[in-house]
């Protein structure tokens, strides 16, 4: 039986309520640090945990804090990332809907650890659901003395806001995220400096991803050696994999890392859609390039899938069947990210626009000879070239799938067409079905 | 027809003032309470957005204007967090605003087919009002939901799972 962190409580009724909370243990870890274990202490549990970052990027937390510069005087802030908006993630809606107070108390416990009196927890505009989740759980633990002014009887005092951002990908990116929260456009900040010591209002800032803090509940209540006990080396902790796209049950589910893709898909999330075939997967999230069948036994986890040419990003495996058109595919995401580029950078901004006339022009049957090559020739000019990460992010699509599945690229510019012709005429960059 | 009297231009020009636009006194509260959230006053400049979108359907450019009024800081720096944000309308919209995702895991399942289908049934094309201005359908990038792809929004609430007849029984209900 595997032991779940992050979604033990969500399922029974009630689940966001402090009350069921409370009755399942919720808030034992941060009466627990408040009375028995001094900041540095928890800082210590969560590098000791090896926790990493479940945003994407897989940065080690306790190590992510420790740049949080000691001693400055003033004011320092805590984000909390549910900007949740990488096409196919949809873990962190789970908890904040579900489980909002582990989440806040996941915040607090952080809060105690970096001495932070205020948090911003910046959450995707369209989850108005979620935010109003959040804001009653704050009510309630604010009520019960969980948040507020001096938090059980501690002398710490922590305030948590909900910011509701305004549809735009890029503030995912955290320097966009605190761009927006300062009510600007969400544009990426060049770094250095990084956040962690000049962030939000020019001050000290640590920002980490919804699952990320509502991990710090169990290592601080369990003891960081139970914690990474689970999942693998380096890879420790639970994670959830977000689970859409062509199988019988999609939907969250919170696994150890380096469980394989194979266990996942057909263990847990039913199998092939209709009994079709596998054909590919996007492993992390639409920007980690696609894997295919033969890579079903890779461990899920952040350095296996490094191994393997890909990423464990967000968790949100994306699967594909064979009747699925990997140009459009292609097409499809890149238009997206063209559409969510912040314009900032010429190679993004204008790169992404020309990758999708491109890949426009192959999937309607109109490609010639070397329209790949300058696909390739495009992305190489945008990789690296950017601000922030989402220049390299925007190219995976097309680039990986020109990698797996070349053979489908020079096969639609030979016959003059889409092999898998779309039901829709009227489609423009759909993928059919 | 009454263009050369001074009382009616004068009338007109009240009746004009009168409409212009101002945030209710509950409204007045809430922004209270949204400034008092940051030590910088602009950082309330999305939250603020969402409350005038609530409170006025559209954000046009006497609403920018009102914001920048409330915050003491300059329309400009309104209008350009504004520009940068997906989710306000800058026009006037249907009283219902259908979006479909059109992102990867819902068109896996089927995301044009409810959308071609919305726009014979709606007879209009995406992006567009229908002439009663009841309802502007949408395409809409991942709204967080692919776990229950397709996905559409009407107004603020998810509609999931998706199915052609499924889309025919929503309309139904909300009076479509």
């Amino acid at each position: 039986m595997n032991e779940r962190i992050l979604l033990k409580n969500v399922g029974a009724s009630g689940s966001h309520k402090i009350d069921a909370y409370l009755s399942s243990g919720g808030y034992k870890a941060l009466e627990k640090a408040l009375r028995t274990l001094k900041p540095d202490q928890v800082i210590e549990m969560v590098k000791k945990s090896d926790l990493r970052g479940r945003g994407g990027a897989g940065f080690p937390t306790g190590l992510k804090w420790s740049f949080i510069p000691k001693g400055v005087q003033g004011p320092r802030y805590l984000c909390c990332n549910a900007d949740e908006g990488e096409p196919g993630t949809f873990k962190d809606r789970v908890i904040m809907e579900n489980d909002p107070h582990l989440l806040l108390e996941g915040i607090a416990l952080s809060c105690y650890a970096l001495a932070i009196e205020t948090a911003y927890i910046y959450i995707r505009g369209e989850f108005i659901f979620g935010a109003e989740r959040l804001l009653s759980a704050i009510c309630e633990s604010e009520a019960r003395g969980f948040l507020g002014d001096d938090i059980l009887g501690s002398g710490f005092n922590l305030k948590i806001h909900v910011h509701r951002g305004g549809g735009s990908y890029i503030c995912g990116e955290e320097t966009a995220l605190l761009e927006s929260l300062e009510g600007k456009r969400g544009e990426p900040r060049l770094k250095p400096p990084f956040p962690a010591s000049v962030g939000l209002y020019g001050r000290p800032t640590v920002i980490n991803n919804v699952e990320t803090l509502a991990n710090i509940p169990y290592i601080v209540m369990n003891g960081p050696e139970k914690f990474a006990s689970i999942g693998t080396k380096r890879n420790t902790g639970t994670k959830l994999f977000a689970v859409s796209g062509h199988v019988n049950k999609p939907g969250v589910y919170e696994l150890p890392l380096g469980v394989s893709l194979r266990r996942l898909l057909f263990e847990f999330a039913g199998g092939m859609k209709n009994g079709r075939n596998l054909k590919a997967v996007f492993p992390g999230g639409s920007s980690t390039p696609v894997v295919t069948p033969e890579h079903l036994d890779v461990p899920l986890d952040f350095d296996s899938l490094v191994a393997a040419g890909t990423m464990l990003g967000s968790g949100a495996v994306i699967v594909m069947d064979d009747t699925t058109c990997m140009v459009r595919i292609a097409l499809r995401l890149t238009e997206f990210y063209r559409h969510e580029s912040c314009g900032q950078c010429t190679p993004c901004r204008e790169g992404l626009g020309w990758m999708v006339k491109v890949l426009e022009r192959i999937e309607a049957g109109k490609g010639s000879p070397g329209d790949v090559e300058l696909l390739i020739d495009i992305c190489s000019d945008i990789s690296t070239k950017t601000l922030c990460p989402l220049g390299d992010a925007a190219i995976i699509p097309a680039q990986s799938t020109i990698r797996s599945f070349r053979d489908e690229y020079d096969l639609h510019i030979k016959t003059g067409g889409c092999p898998f012709a779309p039901e829709c005429p009227a489609t423009e960059g759909s993928l059919g079905a | 027809m009454f263009a050369g009297c001074q009382q009616c231009r004068l009338l007109a020009w009240g009746m004009e003032m009168a409409k212009k636009k101002e945030f209710s006194q509950e409204a007045l509260k809430e922004i209270e309470t949204i400034v008092a959230s940051y030590p910088v006053k602009q950082s309330a400049v999305l939250p603020l957005l969402h409350l005038a979108q609530r409170e006025f359907g559209f954000i046009d450019d006497e609403t920018v204007e009102l914001i920048a009024g409330v915050l003491g800081i300059k329309p400009i720096q309104v209008e350009q967090a504004l520009g940068s944000y997906s989710i306000f309308h800058r026009v006037p919209h249907g009283k219902y605003v259908i979006q479909v995702c059109t992102n990867i895991s819902c068109s896996l399942l089927g995301a044009e087919e409810i959308l071609c289908h919305l726009e014979k049934r709606l007879g209009v094309n995406r992006d567009s009002t229908t002439p009663d201005g009841l309802v502007t359908l949408k395409t809409v990038e991942c709204l967080g939901s692919c776990g229950t792809a397709p996905v559409m929004t009407i107004n603020d609430t998810y509609y999931e799972n998706l199915s052609i007849d499924k889309v025919e029984t929503i309309l139904h209900e909300v009076g479509v």
